[in-house]
């Protein structure tokens, strides 16, 4: 008798509730593999985010191997690498997006500012407030326009009033430099949108419960290159006043948007450093090979 | 990070890339024998050779433009990064160099003609005594930087760059000499500064070859090297990362 996947949901939320993060991960046998030194300088003058020595096991499969990294106030940081290298993981540590995956286990330290992400005091969904996310693709909810942006505030009890949500749903749309082109539509569902503004919608949605981080898996990859431009124009816009994670697979969108960039490759964090530096003057070879484009 | 020898996923990639390095060396090539058929020419009060010097100018000319739209469209097309952008942008400030090379040949040629073509006095031997030395100098820094460029050789291109010193000192001596002669004997004034126009072209590829040398550095290693000190320069080209 198999269960269903709302019974299995159930089971595994009974499970993490029961023990915090914790899935049983006892019976799990870990691995750990030989692991690169990370060429360049890790750390900021004023760090936003602390990452050091992470680890992250898939059924105890190594995926990513003691990452040691500082997220800079106000940058923007791109990862980049090969499928599979890691980066993906990597970002979605930096907001316990790996809680749910089951049989995932994170080791080593997460800072946000002076907290510990994976403390047990931590509320998963206020650290979701803090840190913000925008998928690969734009995943509006099936509401409206407007419910789309206000339904973070709400539920995290933001706002008091209409007068003030109108204001909020306004201000996020204007900030995602979307509001022009809806604002007389505010009614109409979400996924009546073309995709680009779908995925600006998105953005307008992380950005109205007010976060510290934004974290960006691939924002562009289903989007025209004037879609693109406007997301990658909104990025450097977001800057003055998030900090922004952005993996992407186009080195040519790393290379414009991001003041870092960090390369990934197998788990390992290979090389991190300016972005300019990292794109005309790779210090290892595994990037030089990866950005050049000599992987046989 | 020096440079990546492994082939590219685009095999056409790798081919462009070749082709490019190929047509500058061979323009490189070209500019060498100018300068040696500008020297032979003077030597031989050759007028017709001169000519035939000034003539063939154009075909360098050519080659530079070809050269640059070349990494044009390769940066267009192929959005190349890392030390495939380096040697993009170094080839391309390289023909630069080398064309202006190849002017100074040119000019030398000039003033051959000038210097021979229905002129019934000839300069003596000794006005002309610095132009062998410092050709020789010229050439050797020509070749050597194209030497270094074929093979990626940094240690080569510090040579290179080390020997500007050298030229620029046989240049002041030079000179040094040539105002002597004008002071002791003013009928010489007129075949003296046209030595003077060959000695200063000379002086010239020098400085050239040496550019092309710091570009070969910032190719290879990824540091650029222009306007700083003799020893820094040293240093950046040579340490290991």
């Amino acid at each position: 008798m198999s269960t269903t996947i709302i019974e299995a949901k159930a089971n595994l939320d009974n499970a993490l509730n029961a023990e915090g993060r914790q899935i049983p991960l006892s019976s799990v046998q870990i691995t750990d593999y030989d692991h690169r030194q990370t060429v360049g300088k890790i750390t900021v003058d004023n760090p936003k985010m602390i990452c050091r020595d992470v680890n992250v096991y898939y059924t105890g499969k190594q995926a990513l191997k003691h990452v040691s990294i500082d997220i800079g106030a106000n940058e923007v940081i791109a990862f980049i690498g090969p499928s599979g290298c890691g980066k993906s993981t990597f970002l979605r540590c930096l907001n316990r997006m790996n809680d749910t995956i089951p049989f995932c286990q994170v080791i080593g330290e997460i800072k946000l500012d002076q907290d510990d992400i994976y403390d047990k005091s931590i509320d998963v969904v206020q650290l979701r407030a803090r840190v913000g996310m925008v998928f690969q693709k734009p995943n509006p909810f099936p509401k409206s326009i407007y419910e789309n942006v206000a339904y973070g505030p709400r539920i995290h009890g933001m706002v008091d009033g209409k007068a003030e949500m109108d204001e909020l749903v306004r201000a996020s749309l204007e900030r995602a430099g979307l509001l022009k082109e809806v604002e007389n539509r505010l009614s109409e569902p979400g996924t009546s949108l073309s995709g680009g503004q779908q995925q600006r919608l998105c953005i307008a949605r992380a950005i109205a419960v007010n976060p510290e981080v934004i974290l960006m898996d691939e924002p562009c990859s289903a989007l025209d290159p004037i879609a693109t431009a406007k997301i990658e124009e909104l990025i450097d816009e977001l800057r003055e006043n998030y900090t922004i994670v952005i993996v992407t697979h186009s080195m040519q969108q790393a290379a414009r948007v991001s003041q870092r960039t960090a390369y990934f490759h197998l788990g390992d964090l290979i090389e991190i450093g300016e972005t300019d530096q990292i794109f005309t003057n790779p210090k290892h070879k595994l990037t030089e090979d990866y950005i050049t484009g000599r992987f046989g | 990070m020096a440079i990546s020898h492994d082939a590219h996923t685009v095999k056409q990639f790798d081919v462009l890339l070749a082709n490019l390095r190929n047509l500058v060396l061979e323009m490189g090539g070209l500019v060498e024998d100018q300068i040696k058929n500008a020297i032979q020419a003077l030597d031989n009060e050759d007028v017709a050779a001169a000519r035939e010097v000034i003539a063939r100018d154009q075909i360098i000319n050519g080659m530079q433009v070809k050269v640059d739209e070349d990494s044009v469209s390769l940066i267009a097309l192929r959005q190349p990064l890392g030390s495939d952008l380096r040697l993009i942008m170094s080839l391309s400030k390289i023909v630069t160099d080398l064309e202006r090379i190849g002017d100074e040949a040119e000019k030398i040629a000039r003033m051959t003609v000038k210097t021979y073509d229905g002129v019934s006095s000839s300069p003596s031997a000794k006005l002309l005594r610095d132009v062998h030395p410092m050709s020789k100098l010229a050439a050797n820094m020509l070749h050597g930087c194209l030497d270094a460029l074929a093979r990626l050789d940094v240690e080569k291109a510090v040579e290179v760059a080390k020997g500007d010193d050298e030229l620029d000192q046989e240049f002041q001596s030079a000179l040094r000499r040539l105002m002597t002669y004008m002071m002791e004997d003013q009928r010489t004034i007129g075949h003296a500064i046209n030595v003077l126009f060959i000695i200063k072209a000379l002086e010239r590829i020098g400085d050239h070859s040496k550019n092309i040398a710091e570009y070969i550095i910032y190719l290879v290693k990824g540091k650029d090297v222009r306007h700083v000190k003799m020893d820094v320069l040293v240093q950046d080209a040579l340490e290991e990362e």
